[in-house]
């Protein structure tokens, strides 16, 4: 499975109809020290680039927006006393929460990992 | 910026702007009577001669006036102490300071406030206060629509009325739902409160005891909330809870409530503060600023404001509120009432106001055609009268006693019901003469 980006540094996995979602390493790295993450609630239902969670770090405190639409089937619990798993692997143990009921053709509007890299690349 | 007031040419640039004619028509959408009045006094004279001409004043305005009112404000002895340590310069500013470089003093004191009003109301945490009453409860319930996503509240009718205006206000402007349930003669109706309890329901708001005087035991009412994935907030009147159980101890997810009783004057109506409390776990959810201890960097403790991306100058538009304030000052009072009488202090005045309340019962009970509608009460109880009680009151009045609230205007059909309040100031002469006052006034 690939990973796909959103100009706001969220991620997304799709797997069948479930995906799962986080935010860019690279956005871990620029929020600083990631203090909290307000997990979206059980069976939120999303349209694609809505706000989905939130997260607060040293730094600032930032909505996190869905890649994709879907409903919030599972959250990633470990990030209530852990937000820091964020900073140590942001795409990977670091997830956020998975989505139900995803349509793989809103991927089109989002960029793979080479077209994030060039992204950020502009962003420097 | 500069500091100097408006000059003339500056407020008449203003209004041109705004494209209002003048100040007063500017203001004119405010009904007269709810404008500030002239004092009418001379344009100068000596401070002696002032300060003779207020007394005067205030006499008139009725600070003489034995007081048997309640519904949501109380008349409670002031200790010495609250005036004193209150009124040092340390801690008498306008502006309260949060810089914690220099505000060890302010933030400590806040801190203690937060742990006070934590240990009244049996929950976890506090924040440093809100605007008012019912300002708290209306926070409250906006706190119980973020914690659970949900769109409406289930509104106690034995709620404070004027809390649950500010309520319907604060909702309103949010498409959010009130079911507001009556109540079941002076007792909240817990049947059709469970009843009204949806999938949308965030939170269920009663008062305890409630606008009528009544105590309830809301443990029941939490449990069938949580059931349904709702709150139960919990308004609470912080004399009573020397006595009553507290809304932590009922399984309240947040209590608020008005603080003026806890070392605050009357003041013909303010300024006074509101507390909010909660659990721990809905901590990021509460309104307003919230002071934390920590060490500085030699391990030495202190005082912070903490989990500030709640609050609008980091959130802005998406902070947990960005319409509420807090009233240090009048808070501050609250802490040194609290720690001035300690434990078991709150439990003699809760007493005391609970035993001149029963006497007060009784008495007023006995007077021919009239009785009480409710007993299970703290030192607020309803009263049915064989006349209007709003033209008894006013008669009272001219006799140097205010006899209670008349229901009539916030409820249809209890025109003659009177809420009367009994506090610890009142001496049993000023109960006795309350009595056969009132017995004059229904049958002579």
């Amino acid at each position: 499975m690939s990973m796909y980006f959103t100009k706001e540094h969220e991620w997304v996995k799709v797997d069948g109809s479930q995906a799962t979602v986080g935010i860019s390493g690279h956005a871990a790295h620029e929020l600083g020290d990631i203090t909290f993450v307000e997990l979206p609630q059980m069976g939120k239902v999303v349209k694609q680039f809505d706000t989905l969670a939130g997260i607060e770090s040293v730094k600032a405190a930032s909505d996190i927006y869905s890649p994709v639409s879907g409903k919030v089937v599972q959250v990633n619990g470990k990030l209530e006393d852990a937000p820091e798993l964020v900073n140590e692997s942001a795409e990977d143990a670091g997830w956020i929460c998975k989505l139900e009921a995803v349509d793989a053709s809103e991927l089109a509007a989002l960029m793979d990992a080479a077209a994030y890299a060039e992204y950020l690349k502009g962003l420097e | 910026m500069g500091y100097c007031p408006n000059t003339p040419e500056e407020i008449r640039e203003m209004l041109a702007v705004i494209g209002a004619g003048s100040v007063e028509e500017l203001f004119s959408p405010i009904p007269q009577q709810l404008r500030a009045k002239s004092f009418e006094l001379p344009a100068g004279m000596s401070e002696f001669e002032l300060m003779g001409i207020m007394r005067e004043k205030a006499r008139v305005g009725g600070t003489e006036i034995v007081p048997f009112i309640g519904g949501g404000i109380y008349d409670h002895v002031i200790p010495a102490a609250v005036d004193h340590l209150a009124g040092r310069a340390e801690f008498y500013t306008a502006y309260t300071p949060y810089q914690p470089e220099c505000s060890q003093g302010t933030l400590q004191a806040l801190y203690e406030y937060q742990s006070a009003i934590c240990r009244l109301t049996g929950l976890e945490a506090s924040n440093a206060s809100l605007y008012d009453g019912g300002t708290a409860v209306a926070e409250a319930a906006l706190m119980a629509l973020r914690v659970t996503g949900r769109n409406a509240v289930v509104l106690d009718a034995s709620v404070n009325p004027l809390h649950r205006e500010i309520v319907c206000g604060y909702l309103a402007s949010l498409s959010a739902g009130v079911v507001e349930v009556a109540p079941a003669g002076c007792a909240s109706d817990l049947e059709r409160l469970m009843g009204c309890i949806g999938p949308e329901t965030a939170a269920v708001v009663v008062q305890n005891p409630n606008f009528f005087g009544t105590v309830a035991d809301f443990t029941a009412l939490a449990a069938k909330a949580h059931e349904a994935g709702a709150l139960l907030i919990v308004a609470c009147y912080p004399v009573a809870l020397g006595l009553v159980k507290s809304p932590g101890e009922m399984g309240a997810d947040i209590a608020v409530g008005e603080g003026q009783s806890l070392g605050n004057t009357l003041s013909f109506g303010g300024p006074y503060f509101g507390f909010i409390a909660t659990r721990k776990r809905f901590i990021r959810n509460l309104p307003g600023r919230i002071v934390g201890e920590t060490v500085d960097q030699q391990g030495r403790r202190g005082y912070v404001l903490t989990l500030q991306a709640r609050e609008q100058h980091i959130k802005r538009h998406k902070a947990t509120s960005n319409i509420c304030s807090n009233q240090s000052l009048c808070a501050l009072r609250g802490l040194i009432f609290a720690a001035a009488l300690g434990k078991r202090g709150f439990e003699e005045l809760a007493t005391l106001n609970y035993d001149k309340a029963r006497y007060a019962q009784g008495l007023l009970g006995a007077i021919k055609g009239v009785s009480v509608l409710n007993r299970e009460s703290f030192n607020e109880f309803t009263l049915a009268l064989p006349k209007p009680a709003a033209k008894v009151v006013t008669r009272l009045l001219d006799r140097g006693v205010a006899a209670g609230v008349p229901l009539g205007a916030y409820y249809p059909g209890m025109d003659h019901a009177l809420v009367v309040t009994v506090t610890e100031k009142r001496t049993k002469a000023e109960i006795d003469a309350l009595a056969a006052l009132l017995e004059e006034a229904l049958w002579n």
